[in-house]
């Protein structure tokens, strides 16, 4: 097994750590860890990077400058963790964070949230992961114990772990990642096992099922360990037995960098920094053959043949990408009419046209092709993942492109779905209706752009939109998407503050602040909940902690509309000015000029400002709002009565 | 496998885990001679080992594991001649 199938091999790892330990610049050395953690590797080549990576920034390297999003993690485990470290910090580095991780000793888990522990304290983790086993806590059950019995210990060991996480969430206003339970202890009854409710592994199997529920009641993540055990199979250095008796690993060495990393694209979701866009090539990866030689009725796609059912495979689990909101594309060498007729008269397609939000197909090269896409799509180029069967094509774009994912492929079609689902690219911290909604969505925007290459003026345009916005102080409805969004949206966010559903749930009750979800419909659709505001008070003004929005409208005047929502809601709360901050992420730059574009006239910053932050104010009434072609419906008791 | 190619792998697999190219064993070498080499890494260089030659310890044998030379014999007498 390579547990990192998708990360492609180095030539010569062992060579190129060797050569990155001579180097002196601590900023260099820092990114070439970074570039080593993206090829697959095993744990101790893992631990080499993660020594690089660790002496660099202890010599002053600085993540931010490297591309890297700080983030801190604190595992609480009931058992060793100590040596998984290494692996989630350097499957951070892949995932574009610099991970911190904090741990305490093994068993400790309930004294340091129950209690007082100054050295999570001080850590102030964003993300608690509780990184339990089946036999920690074991619930003592006779064997011959009802049914009633069994739900009724589950029920309260489910409970015991609510509280645990609701403190975590409290003290530290913490994102909650519960593992779930790996059966260690071998069944006793075989496949009688689940026919009796107190055998081992039926009490594990209910757990599970006890803290899934609970957790997606509580906006707790999961880390689904049992089910990670169930898809690797025996013996692949999960519930060790060796291992387990000489020093009480759960995860063994072995396992470390897929552990590792499924810590660490949790943690990339929850930073926002999940892949967005799944781009696809055509000729053998989507079908069979060459579309251009072999014609729309010699390529191997559909019932009948293997290799056709292989790749109608690979289309039916893009498709359910799409579905779950990831934007699909396609980026391919053919003639645009060739490639685009097979989507159109092809019968066996599970993928349609109107599933792709960005369609290239030219005879230029990707890497050029895959700009303009994530240009024409909106989305920065680090959200895109490229599917290509060839070789030589992912290998250009990892080299031009090093910021877009390129999974390795297997040989075979029948392999792709599994080996793009194994990478985690996706992963995420929510799925709502807008998630769902999304491809129709982006299929909107298309004939948004044609709507406007048809109309002569812009001003027309967007009156023709019948645009409206929709603004509601954030209730149980909204609160999922909206700290979704707050925590993946890169591009136009003034501060890059990242969120809890804990955070904003504490904002929108109190009457002084103000916790904004913004949604806006026009003619071709609902494009769903597309900007949050959370603002508090700072001295006489209503201070704007967060703006951001989607880039998907952009330039329809929904900044200007906003701000006429917000003015409303801030003289009815009282406040005599809005006071906007910008600090630049590196990849906010878009919005660097979006207060003065407003109106609002540069100040000096509020005491406790962070150093690279600047600030802007906006005297209430002082001058007309600037105009904006969108009706605006607000939810009056809520969003203007404090 | 004779001792010169055991030792050798050994070497390297040291290097690795404790990320240091200067190291070289020999049979007498125990924890102490050996920064960093505390029960944690012991585990790493157990399962580096496993990896590099194939092989697998049983609980006991983990057991009587005194210097790099009765680690050296165990190996040998896994991978056999």
């Amino acid at each position: 097994m390579d547990q990192l199938a998708w990360l492609p091999p180095h030539p010569d790892l062992g060579a190129a750590l060797a050569s990155a330990r001579t180097e002196d610049n601590p900023q260099a050395l820092l990114a070439t860890a970074a570039r080593l953690s993206g090829f697959r590797r095993d744990f101790a080549a893992t631990g080499r990077i993660d020594r690089l990576a660790q002496r660099a920034i202890a010599e002053g390297a600085t993540p931010k400058s490297a591309g890297l999003a700080p983030y801190r993690v604190a595992v609480l485990a009931s058992h060793t963790v100590d040596h998984l470290l290494p692996a989630m910090r350097v499957a951070g580095l892949s995932r574009r964070l610099a991970l911190a991780v904090h741990t305490t000793a093994y068993g400790q888990y309930r004294q340091s949230l129950l209690g007082e522990d100054p050295a999570l304290a001080a850590f102030a983790p964003q993300m608690v992961l509780l990184a339990l086993d089946a036999r920690d806590a074991p619930l003592e059950l006779p064997l011959t114990a009802s049914d009633e019995t069994v739900e009724a210990a589950v029920a309260a060991r489910v409970d015991e772990l609510r509280r645990l996480w609701r403190r975590a969430r409290q003290r530290f206003a913490a994102q909650v990642v519960q593992q779930t339970l790996v059966p260690l202890d071998p069944p006793l009854f075989g496949s009688f096992e689940a026919l009796v409710p107190a055998s081992p592994w039926s009490v594990v199997e209910r757990l599970n099922a006890a803290i899934r529920a609970a957790a997606r009641a509580e906006g707790v993540l999961l880390l689904d360990l049992a089910w990670e055990a169930a898809r690797l199979g025996q013996g692949q250095g999960l519930g060790d037995a060796v291992r387990w008796h000489q020093a009480k690993q759960l995860v063994s060495h072995a396992l470390a960098p897929l552990y590792g990393d499924l810590v660490a694209r949790i943690a990339a979701a929850a930073a926002g920094l999940s892949k967005k866009c799944l781009v696809l090539d055509l000729d053998n990866t989507l079908w069979g053959g060459v579309i251009g030689d072999d014609g729309i009725a010699g390529i191997k796609l559909g019932q009948g043949s293997p290799t056709g059912e292989a790749f109608l495979s690979v289309q039916r689990y893009a498709a359910a990408l799409g579905q779950r909101g990831v934007i699909l594309a396609v980026c391919s060498k053919n003639d645009m009419a060739v490639a685009e007729a097979a989507f159109a008269e092809h019968p066996e397609m599970a993928l349609k046209r109107a599933d792709i939000a960005c369609f290239v197909a030219n005879w230029q090269d990707k890497a050029s092709n895959l700009r303009q896409i994530a240009q024409r799509l909106n989305i920065g180029i680090d959200s895109l993942v490229f599917l290509d069967d060839n070789p030589a094509e992912r290998d250009i774009i990892r080299r031009e492109l090093p910021e877009v994912a390129v999974p390795e492929l297997p040989e075979d079609a029948a392999d792709y779905a599994a080996c793009l689902a194994s990478a985690g690219y996706f992963e995420t911290i929510a799925f709502t209706a807008d998630d769902a909604g999304r491809g129709r969505a982006y299929a909107a925007g298309e004939e948004r752009r044609a709507a406007m290459e048809e109309a002569t003026d812009m001003e027309g345009y967007l009156q023709g939109l019948a645009m409206v916005l929709q603004a509601r102080e954030v209730g149980p409805a909204e609160l999922p998407r909206t700290v979704q969004l707050v925590n993946k949206t890169n591009q136009f966010n003034l501060t890059t503050r990242r969120t809890t559903e804990a955070a904003v749930e504490a904002l929108a009750a109190d009457p002084r602040s103000l916790a904004l979800s913004l949604r806006l419909r026009d003619k071709f659709g609902d494009n769903g909940l597309i900007a949050v505001i959370l603002a508090q008070p700072e001295g006489d003004a209503l201070r704007i902690d967060t703006w951001l929005m989607s880039c998907r409208v952009l330039g329809r005047q929904v900044e200007e509309a906003t701000l006429a929502v917000l003015a409303e809601a801030a003289a009815a709360r009282g406040y005599r000015a809005l006071l906007g901050e910008y600090i630049p992420s590196g990849r906010n730059g878009m919005v660097e000029a979006h207060y003065p574009r407003l109106g609002f006239t540069p100040c000096d910053p509020p005491p406790g400002a962070v150093p690279e932050a600047r600030f802007w104010r906006y005297v209430l009434d002082a001058a007309p709002l600037p105009p904006h072609a969108i009706a605006i419906e607000t939810q009056r008791e809520q969003v203007l009565t404090p | 496998m004779n001792d010169t190619q055991v030792y050798s792998q050994l070497n390297e697999i040291f290097r690795e885990v404790f990320d240091d190219e200067g190291i070289t064993v020999d049979a007498a070498t125990t924890a102490h001679d050996v920064e960093g080499w505390d029960s944690a890494a012991h585990v790493s260089l157990i399962v580096a080992a496993e990896m590099k030659f194939g092989i697998r310890f049983r609980t006991a044998e983990l057991d009587s594991l005194h210097n790099v030379g009765d680690f050296a014999q165990l190996i040998q007498s896994k991978v056999g001649a």
